[in-house]
C-alpha cells in the first residue's frame, strides 16, 4: 500500500533526502520510499510512480513530502516514524580521526614525532624501517620473519645514523615514559634497561616497580642481537645512549646467554662505562660476568635487587616469608605419586629462568626449547616427567595469537595436565600490562577451577603456584588479578623466581624423593 | 635528486604554476585543432562507435541531427556508423567535455588559455540539468536548446566578455572553494561568481532586455555552468606535462562510458584502460542503480588537477554523496594527499586550515598504497536520452594504474 505524508515548512537539503529515501526504501518491508520536498517535479513523479495527490491537499516548495510504499499500515507506520527520527539527527565533525596511510603522510602530519613503530608482516619490514631511518628516526621493529642480513643492514644504517633500531621481534621497550608493544606502567626513574628478552624486561621493570624505583629508559634489541652475526649491534649502541643520559644512574643489561665473543665485547664496553651496570645474562655464571662497575646477577629478581642496590636505595622485601610453613600446607593437598612439576609459561625468558632455577633440583626436566642441562620434549604436546613449556613459541603460535593475548592454548593445557595423576604442582606466570590480554587472571583462574575440578573426580588436587608480572599502574590492576587468583586457591608470588623457588621446596622433599 | 624525482619535479613545477585564464567564446569547428566538419570528439579514451555506451551514440546522433547532417534519427544513426564521421577523443584535442562530451563542428565553445605556458583548452557550454545531448539525450528540446545556445547564449557572452576582458580562472576556483565548491560535483559558487562577474555586461551587450533575461535566466537555472570551465582550466594545466621523459605523473584520467583511462606524463600519449566501473552513488527519486551507465566523462581531469573529489573537505554540503559525514569527506581529501605529490599553492582547503589541495597524483603511490584516486561524478541514464539520474563517487580500476607502472618500468629497463 503507498501512502504519503506532508512535513509543512520542514527544509532539508535534497542530497540528504536522496540518502535518507535509499536508506528508508531498504527498511524490511519498505517496497519503494521516497522524501523529498514538494516541489512540481516531485509531485509529478510522485504520481508517475502510482501514489494518489488527491489525499495530501495543498503542498508548497517547503514542504516535505515522504511517501513510502509497504506491506501493511504498521510498516508504513514504522518507515515514517523512522524518518521523523533521521530527521532530527544531526551529523557533525571536523575531520578528526584521520589515520595516515603511509609513514610519508604520517611524518608529514607529526614532524616532531622520532619514533616509528613497525608491526608489519616481515617481508615488507625492512623497507619501511629502512625508510623511518632515512627519515632520522628511530624505530621499534616488532615484526618478526626479517632476515638476520637484513637485521644486520638497518642495525648498521641505525648506526651510522646515531638512531636506535630496536628489533626485529622486539615485543617490549618504554621510550620517555610511553609503552611500546607489551610493557608495563612503571614510574619512571633512574634505572635504564637494554633487553634482548621481553618478558625479561618486563619482569625486571615491574620488580624494580614493586621495590619502589622507576625506569628511565627501556630498550629493546630484539632476541637475536647477542648472536654472532648481528654482534650486539643494538645493546652495545643501546649501552652507549644510556650511558650518557644523564636520567639514568644505573644500567641493567638481560638476554639469553649470548655468543662468548659478543658477551665479552659487550662486558668490555660495559666495564668502560661510569655507571653501575647489573648483566644478567640468562644460565650465565654471575662471577664470570662481575668486574669493576659491572655486576652479574644470577636471575631476573637478583637483577633488579642490585639495580635498587646500585641507585642507592634499599632493597624492599618482596613478600617471601613463612615460606617452609606455606610448602607444608601446600603439600598437604597432594597424595603419594603426585609427584611431577608442570611449568606452562607465555613469557619465554620466564620459562627459561623456570628451568634454571629447577633443573638441579628435580633431576630430568623436559621442555619444548630446553636451556643447556634440561631435555628436549620431542613432541611438546605431551608433557612427561617434570615439564616446563614455553607456549609462545613458534610451535604454538602458529595460525594464532600470543598465549599473553590468547589464554585458550594455556587454559586447555592447564586442565589437560590436571589429568595426570601423577602431577603435584602447575606453576604458572600470568603477565599484565599493555599488549596483555585485558583479564589473564580471570581467565587462567576459571581454568584452574575446571582443572581441579577434573583432579577431584579422580580423588585428587593439586598444587598451583603462579607469579603475575604487573603494576597497580597497569590496565588489568595488580591488586585485582593477584586476588583472582588467591580466590581459585592458586599460590601468588611476586617474581617468577620465587615462584620457582616454592616449587622447588615443595618438590625438594617427600613427593618428589619418590621417584 | 633521482631521475624520476627530478622529472617529476619539473612536472609538478609546471602544473602547479598553470594559470587558466578565459579568453573568450569560439567555434569547434575554426578554433579547435584539428577539427572538420565531419569530426565528433566524444568524452575518454578512443573508442568506435559499435562499442559506444547508449548516452554517447545517443548524443553522436544528436549531433549529426543539429549539425544538420542527418534529418531522422534513422538517418543519423546509419550515418554514424558509416564509417563517413572520425571520432576522436577531445583529449587528442585540447578539448574535454562532461559525461558523453560530444563536440561537433558548430558548437560554440570556451576559450581558455593556460597564460604561463601558452596553450589554450576548450569546452562546449554547459546545456543544464534534464534532457540534455551530454547525457545521451534526444529529441526537438535538446536540439533546439543547442541551437539557442549556439545563435543567442553564446554571442551574448562573448560580448559579455569582449566587455568584461579575461577572467582568470585560477581566483574564480580558488574563490569557489573557500565557498563550499569542489568543482566537478557541486559548482553552485562558481556559477554565481561568473553570473556575478558577467552579468552587468550581458545587460548592457543584449539586444533587449528580454534576451538579456534569457540568458541570464538560463545561467541562474544551471548550478554546474562553471562546469565546463573548471575543466578546461584543469585541462590546460595539465597539457603542458602530457610527455616529460620520466615522470609518473598521471596527466590525465577520462572515461567513455566504457572504459575508464589514464595516461602518464613520462608514457606520453599511451591511455591505459579498464572497463569503466559502476558509480556508487545516490539516485534521483524515480531512479535505481538499474539504470545507471557505467561511468562516463572527461570531468575527472578536475581530480586529475587537484580538485573535485580531491577537494571534497571543501564541498560539505555534497558530503552525503560520500556517506554522510563531513569528518568521511574531510578524510577523503586527507587520504588523496598519500598518492600526490604537491598541495597547490593556489586552491586551498578551509576547513583543513587552508591546506593546499592533494596535486599531481603519482602512479607509483597509487600502486603502492592501493588507493585509488577519489573520483566524484555525476551519474547518467544507460539509455540514450533520459539524462542525468544521480551522483556519486567512482573508484578508477586499479588496473589502468598497475599497467601504466608496468610499462613505465619496461619503458626505462629498454
Amino acid at each position: 500500500m503507498k501512502k504519503i505524508r506532508i512535513r509543512k515548512g520542514v527544509y532539508c537539503d535534497s542530497v540528504r533526502l536522496l540518502l535518507l529515501s535509499r536508506e528508508m526504501g531498504d527498511l524490511d518491508g519498505v517496497d519503494r520510499a521516497m522524501a523529498a520536498m514538494a516541489t512540481p517535479t516531485n509531485l509529478e513523479i510522485l504520481g508517475q510512480l502510482g501514489w494518489s495527490l488527491e489525499e495530501i491537499g495543498d503542498v508548497a516548495e517547503n514542504d516535505l513530502l515522504a511517501a513510502v510504499d509497504a506491506a501493511d499500515e504498521r510498516t508504513l507506520d514504522a518507515a515514517f516514524q523512522w524518518l521523523e527520527t533521521r530527521l532530527k539527527e544531526r551529523v557533525s565533525g571536523t575531520g578528526k580521526g584521520y589515520h595516515p596511510r603511509t609513514l610519508r603522510t604520517a611524518v608529514a602530519d607529526a614532524p616532531s614525532a622520532n619514533l616509528v613503530q613497525i608491526s608489519i608482516p616481515g617481508a615488507y619490514a625492512f623497507r619501511e624501517a629502512k625508510r623511518a631511518l632515512m627519515n632520522d628516526k628511530h624505530v621499534m621493529l616488532f615484526s618478526d620473519n626479517v632476515s638476520i642480513e637484513e637485521e644486520v643492514a638497518l642495525k648498521d644504517l641505525a648506526g651510522d645514523r646515531g638512531l636506535l633500531l630496536m628489533g626485529p621481534d622486539c615485543g617490549t621497550a618504554i621510550i620517555n615514559g610511553v609503552c611500546l608493544g607489551f610493557a608495563n606502567v612503571v614510574p619512571r626513574g633512574p634505572v635504564g634497561i637494554v633487553a634482548a628478552s621481553g618478558t625479561g624486561a618486563q619482569e625486571i621493570s615491574v620488580l624494580l616497580a614493586r621495590g619502589g624505583i622507576g625506569v628511565s629508559q627501556l630498550i629493546g634489541t630484539g632476541g637475536r642481537d647477542l648472536s654472532r652475526k648481528v654482534a650486539g649491534r643494538a645493546m652495545r649502541l643501546g649501552l652507549r645512549a644510556l650511558a650518557a643520559d644523564p636520567e639514568t644512574e644505573v644500567m641493567v643489561l638481560v638476554s639469553k646467554p649470548p655468543e662468548p665473543e659478543v658477551a665479552e665485547r659487550i662486558l668490555t664496553d660495559a666495564a668502560s662505562c661510569a655507571k653501575p651496570v647489573i648483566v644478567n645474562f640468562l644460565g650465565e655464571n654471575p662471577d664470570r660476568i662481575t668486574r669493576g662497575n659491572v655486576r652479574g646477577a644470577g636471575n631476573l629478581e637478583e637483577a633488579a635487587q642490585l639495580a635498587i642496590q646500585a641507585a642507592g636505595r634499599r632493597a624492599i622485601s618482596l613478600g617471601e616469608g613463612g615460606v617452609p610453613a606455606l610448602v607444608e600446607q601446600e603439600r598437604s593437598r597432594l597424595k603419594p605419586g603426585q609427584r611431577f612439576l608442570r611449568g606452562l609459561f607465555v613469557g619465554g625468558t620466564l620459562a627459561d629462568e623456570a628451568m634454571l632455577l629447577l633443573k638441579t633440583e628435580l633431576g630430568t626436566l623436559y621442555s619444548n626449547s630446553p636451556v643447556p642441562g634440561c631435555t628436549l620434549l620431542v613432541d611438546s604436546s605431551v608433557s612427561r616427567g617434570h615439564t616446563v613449556l614455553d607456549l609462545g613459541a613458534d610451535e604454538f603460535t602458529v595460525g594464532r595469537a600470543h598465549p599473553m593475548i590468547d589464554p585458550t592454548l594455556r587454559n586447555f593445557r592447564i586442565v589437560e595436565e590436571a589429568m595426570d595423576s601423577e602431577v603435584a604442582v602447575l606453576l604458572l606466570d600470568v603477565v599484565l600490562g599493555y599488549g596483555s590480554h585485558a583479564d589473564p587472571a580471570g581467565a587462567t583462574a576459571g581454568a584452574v577451577e575446571e582443572a581441579r575440578g577434573m583432579a577431584r573426580k579422580d580423588d585428587r588436587d593439586l598444587v598451583v603456584v603462579a607469579s603475575v608480572c604487573g603494576t597497580e599502574g597497569d590496565p588489568q590492576n595488580l591488586d585485582e588479578q593477584e586476588q583472582k587468583l588467591r580466590d581459585v586457591g592458586v599460590r601468588v608470588f611476586a617474581s617468577n623466581a620465587q615462584a620457582c623457588r616454592f616449587c622447588r621446596e615443595l618438590l625438594r622433599s617427600g613427593h618428589a624423593e619418590d621417584s | 635528486m633521482g631521475e624520476i624525482e627530478e622529472a617529476n619535479r619539473k612536472a609538478m613545477d609546471i602544473l602547479l604554476q598553470a594559470k587558466p585564464v578565459l579568453k573568450g567564446i569560439g567555434v569547434a569547428g575554426k578554433d579547435i585543432p584539428g577539427m572538420t566538419k565531419t569530426t565528433i570528439l566524444h568524452a575518454g579514451p578512443p573508442i568506435e562507435w559499435e562499442r559506444m555506451c547508449g548516452p554517447m551514440r545517443g548524443a553522436v546522433m544528436g549531433a549529426l541531427l543539429y549539425e544538420r547532417m542527418a534529418s531522422s534519427l534513422e538517418e543519423a544513426e546509419e550515418l554514424a556508423a558509416s564509417g563517413d564521421i572520425t571520432y576522436e577523443p577531445c583529449h587528442h584535442h585540447q578539448t574535454v567535455g562532461p559525461m558523453a562530451g560530444i563536440v561537433s563542428a558548430s558548437m560554440p565553445v570556451w576559450i581558455v588559455e593556460n597564460e604561463t605556458h601558452g596553450n589554450r583548452a576548450y569546452c562546449t557550454l554547459n546545456e543544464g540539468l534534464g534532457k540534455v545531448l551530454r547525457y545521451g539525450g534526444l529529441g526537438d528540446e535538446v536540439i533546439q536548446r543547442l541551437r539557442w545556445m549556439e545563435g543567442t547564449l553564446a554571442p551574448a557572452l562573448a560580448r559579455a566578455l569582449e566587455l568584461h576582458g579575461d577572467i582568470d580562472l585560477r581566483t574564480l576556483i580558488a574563490q569557489a572553494l573557500e565557498m563550499g565548491d569542489e568543482g566537478h560535483n557541486r559548482n553552485r559558487a562558481g556559477t554565481s561568481l561568473l553570473i556575478r562577474t558577467l552579468a552587468p555586461h550581458i545587460a548592457s551587450v543584449a539586444e533587449s532586455p528580454a534576451v538579456a533575461s534569457e540568458v541570464l535566466g538560463f545561467l541562474a537555472a544551471n548550478d554546474h555552468f562553471f562546469l565546463n570551465l573548471t575543466m578546461p582550466a584543469a585541462k590546460c594545466s595539465l597539457d603542458p606535462i602530457a610527455d616529460i621523459p620520466g615522470s609518473t605523473v598521471v596527466s590525465a584520467m577520462s572515461r567513455n562510458g566504457t572504459e575508464f583511462g589514464i595516461r602518464v606524463s613520462g608514457l606520453g600519449g599511451r591511455w591505459f584502460t579498464a572497463p569503466a566501473p559502476e558509480v556508487d552513488g545516490l539516485y534521483f527519486p524515480g531512479y535505481t542503480a538499474d539504470d545507471a551507465n557505467p561511468d562516463i566523462g572527461d570531468s575527472v581531469i578536475c581530480e586529475t588537477a587537484g580538485f573535485g573529489g580531491f577537494a571534497m573537505a571543501s564541498a560539505p554540503a555534497i558530503v552525503q554523496f560520500v556517506g554522510g559525514s563531513v569528518d568521511l569527506a574531510v578524510n577523503s581529501t586527507r587520504e588523496m594527499y598519500e598518492i600526490t605529490l604537491a598541495e597547490h599553492p593556489f586552491y586551498r582547503v578551509p576547513v583543513l586550515d587552508f591546506r593546499g589541495t592533494p596535486t599531481g597524483i603519482d602512479v607509483r603511490r597509487v600502486v603502492e598504497t592501493m588507493i585509488p584516486p577519489v573520483i566524484n561524478t555525476g551519474i547518467a541514464h544507460k539509455d540514450p536520452g533520459v539524462g542525468q539520474v544521480g551522483a556519486g563517487l567512482v573508484k578508477p580500476p586499479m588496473t589502468c594504474f598497475e599497467d601504466a607502472l608496468r610499462a613505465f618500468a619496461d619503458e626505462r629497463s629498454s
